[in-house]
């Protein structure tokens, strides 16, 4: 085992070493909505891409078939620590790789599997997730878009909200009611194609001044009876599976990629060191190691998950702990953040502010959306009494 | 990686099953008031070690077992959930690890078998005075033709009444530290017990011109030293783990049976939620003992920052859980006769056991150059 984890090793190390171009070294995956924002991947960006796509390893456990990477828990997490290293990072991304295509997998059939999942491994295809309602947000099975049996098509008529990316998005994973007699039972899972005539997606500015999501208008719009995922009134189900995902792959993601060179770095710039070398203000470099401490901590736990389920067991740490966790520890970054930045911390635009220092503070506002978005912390706690304490009435 | 294996749950297991059968908390209550004698049973002790709990890292040459740090987390883990007293910490993880980790071939081979059937328990003797700082020890150690000798002050060392042996860290003429081994009736050491709030052994020791042979050197330098205490650390984190996670079942089940407004008080959103976050507490400080002990075994390079992180994670976990304890128990929980009083005492003890969180975070810091 550990003889096979060391050859693995090395194969990551000879592939990344020839493949990975190192012009990209220390960069991050872009977001396609950031294209029409005028910075458009170089060159070498696709070239990677496209190197990523067809070995598979953008998604490294992905079964080979559906052209993933076929690897064990195990070797990916070998593979991402190689990437770390080699300063790599994985560019392809999105709700398809992290919540639809694992649900795919599971609930679709022959065929949305061979059509969907291999585009969403090449990251060619972006997927937007229409789960919420004005009316049903934590309530989420009280949603109401209507979705009507016409014989050879289905036709939708209803709205979504906070639906990222839609409006830059080719296809949408869609809660709809096939049933108004009953609340769980009567949701189906759908996947409507969005240029599909009466979808219409309008932005919605953030806090932070960024339009990620938006409100989505579904008029008369017919979708074909081969987009079910499932059987009709199965949708429930189905949407607490890929809200696992949703929840596994927030936790596991870390929300911190802004602080490149880590909070002691920036404070040192920022705040200053005193004659021992240490951070210049004694509380706030507490409450930074405190952080780390958490931060480190956290890790461990991810990672002694993974070895849990890589093992055939169950993970000790429940699901909506982490999520909770997660989403603490990086809020906590960014309040460290900007808290470090001062003034600096401060500005909506240049000139008197650094890119840098824009995202830093741009950064901040947006991570007040991860413990709401994904089921809130209420939610999860809720979640949490209920199932993993087995308190009364939750 | 991280994952128990089947031995181990069978460690925890029987040892779970075991304090629950013989050293439950009223154990603990039935002692207190007698510490003047020991600090905990002797009875109880013995049958640790038919067990083989003190031998579980003294290699299979001087009578051990030789498991690692993991087994003998997990079982100190189990003890903390019952607060048994016991001499097993320092005993199995301080004074093996001085030796096992020293040069002193002659000590490994007259100590390490009798700890390892139990018929020497031994205190380890750290601090001169009322703050853990390892590396300002003001108790001295000269060296003559005879062999050493030692003088200073010890402040609180646990357990050290009912033990037969103090491993003792002196500063050499050099001003390096070192630790000494001392048989507890040696002339010139004077115990004085001590009633703590956590009910436990423990007692200040005076060294007045302490003589000890030639071979009480058991192993010197800081790192060394650092080493030897980062062993019993990681396994103290695991005892308050044990006693965190306790702690936070006896709160659940007690909010499942208190009735109050006609419900039982754990329908009551505002508490449900505390608990669901006091649960993620736990999850970080699981990871990061279990991380820690796993680091020892493996040898890695940063196992002593490992240690530091998991004993601030634990620390700061069991005292926040011992609080939220008594709160959500409300006014039977400040009572004597109801155990959340004790698991308060013991976390605030055991915090500050060889460092308290603040402690550790500093050291973590520094271990980073922040
Ligand atoms: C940045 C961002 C991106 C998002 N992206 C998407 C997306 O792509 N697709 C999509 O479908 N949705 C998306 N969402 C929506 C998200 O899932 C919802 O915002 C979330 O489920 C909460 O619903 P709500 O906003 O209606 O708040 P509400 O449900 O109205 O909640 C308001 C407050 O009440 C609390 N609360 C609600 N119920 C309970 C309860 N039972 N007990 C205790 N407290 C409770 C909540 O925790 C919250 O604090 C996104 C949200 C954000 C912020």
């Amino acid at each position: 085992m550990a003889l096979d984890e060391q050859q693995f090793r090395q194969q990551a190390q000879d592939w990344l070493t020839e493949n990975f171009p190192p012009s990209l070294r220390g960069g991050r995956f872009i977001m396609p909505h950031t294209q029409e924002e005028g910075s458009s991947p170089s060159a070498d960006y696709l070239l990677w891409k496209q190197r990523m796509a067809a070995k598979g390893w953008s998604v490294p456990t992905w079964p080979s078939e559906y052209g993933g990477g076929g690897l064990s828990i195990r070797q990916a997490e070998i593979l991402a620590e190689e990437m770390t290293r080699a300063g790599a990072f994985n560019p392809i991304g999105g709700l398809g790789i992290m919540m639809l295509g694992p649900t795919l997998l599971e609930y679709g059939n022959d065929e949305q599997k061979a059509r969907h999942i291999p585009p969403i491994v090449r990251g060619e295809v972006e997927w937007c997730q229409g789960f919420s309602e004005p009316g049903a947000g934590s309530d989420l099975a009280a949603l109401r878009t209507r979705c009507e049996d016409k014989g050879d098509h289905f036709l939708i008529n209803g709205q979504k909200i906070w639906t990222s990316f839609a409006h830059v998005s080719d296809w949408c994973f869609c809660l709809v009611r096939t049933d108004t007699s009953v609340k769980q039972a009567g949701i189906s899972f759908l996947l409507i194609d969005m240029k599909t005539p009466g979808v219409e997606a309008r932005p919605i500015e953030l806090i932070n001044g960024v339009s990620h999501f938006c409100e989505t208008f579904f008029t008369d719009v017919k979708v074909p009876k081969e987009n079910l995922v499932g059987r009709v009134n199965q949708g429930w189900e189905i949407a607490k599976r890929l809200l696992q995902h949703e929840r596994s792959g927030l936790s596991s993601q870390r929300n911190v990629a802004n602080v490149e060179q880590g909070l002691p770095h920036l404070a040192r710039e920022y705040v200053g060191t005193d004659d021992a070398g240490r951070i210049a203000d004694a509380d706030l470099r507490t409450r930074i190691v405190q952080h780390m401490m958490r931060q480190e901590a956290y890790g461990l736990a991810l990672k002694h998950r993974n070895a849990e389920i890589e093992a055939g067991q169950d993970g000790t740490a429940p699901m909506s702990s982490l999520k909770n966790l997660g989403a603490g520890v990086a809020q906590e970054l960014n309040e460290l953040a900007v808290e470090i930045l001062g003034h600096a911390g401060t500005g909506n635009r240049g000139p008197g502010f650094s890119n840098t220092e824009l995202e830093l503070t741009s950064g901040w506002l947006y991570s007040k959306c991860f413990s709401i978005y994904g089921g809130s912390h209420e939610i999860q706690n809720n979640i949490l009494a209920k199932r993993e304490l087995g308190l009364p009435g939750a | 990686m991280i994952v128990l294996s089947e031995e181990d749950v069978m460690l925890k297991d029987m040892a779970n099953g075991w304090t629950a059968d013989r050293a439950p908390v009223p154990a603990l209550r039935a002692l207190r008031g007698q510490l003047a004698d020991t600090g905990f049973d002797p009875a109880l002790y013995a049958e640790m070690a038919e067990m083989g709990w003190p031998a579980i890292l003294i290699p299979e040459e001087f009578g051990g077992v030789g498991m690692n740090r993991v087994s003998l987390g997990l079982i100190a883990e189990e003890l903390g959930r019952n607060l048994v007293g016991s001499p097993l910490v320092w005993s199995a993880a301080g004074a093996v690890s001085a030796l096992t980790l020293g040069t002193n071939q002659a000590a490994k081979e007259a100590l390490l078998p009798q700890i390892a059937n139990g018929s020497l328990a031994a205190a380890l003797a750290i601090d001169d005075e009322n703050h853990h700082r390892p590396h300002t020890i003001s108790t001295t150690a000269q060296k003559y033709e005879s062999g050493w000798v030692l003088s200073g002050a010890k402040r609180a060392v646990p357990d050290a009444t009912g033990v037969g042996l103090l491993v003792i860290a002196a500063q050499l003429e050099d001003t390096s530290p070192a630790l000494f081994s001392c048989p507890v009736d040696t002339a010139g050491v004077t115990l004085t017990s001590l009633d703590r709030i956590d009910s436990r052994g423990a007692a200040d020791i005076v060294l007045d011109n302490v003589s000890l042979g030639p071979d009480a050197l058991l192993g010197q330098g800081q790192d060394y030293l650092d080493t030897v205490l980062d062993s019993v650390r990681a396994i103290l984190a695991a005892e308050m783990l044990g006693g965190t996670a306790q702690a936070f079942e006896t709160t659940v089940e007690y909010m499942k049976t208190r009735i109050q407004f006609d419900q039982p008080i754990g329908s009551f959103q505002a508490l449900q939620h505390r608990a669901a976050d006091m649960l993620g507490e736990i999850v970080l400080a699981r990871a990061a003992v279990y991380g820690a002990l796993q680091a020892i075994d493996a040898g890695d390079a940063d196992a002593s920052r490992q240690v530091s992180l998991a004993k601030a994670i634990a620390g700061d976990c069991f005292r926040t859980m011992a609080r939220e304890m008594i709160q959500i128990h409300g006014g039977i929980g400040m009572t004597d006769e109801h155990d959340a009083g004790l698991y308060l005492k013991r976390a605030h003890v055991l915090d500050h056991t060889l460092g308290n969180a603040a402690f550790h975070r500093e050291r973590y810091a520094r271990m980073l150059d922040i």
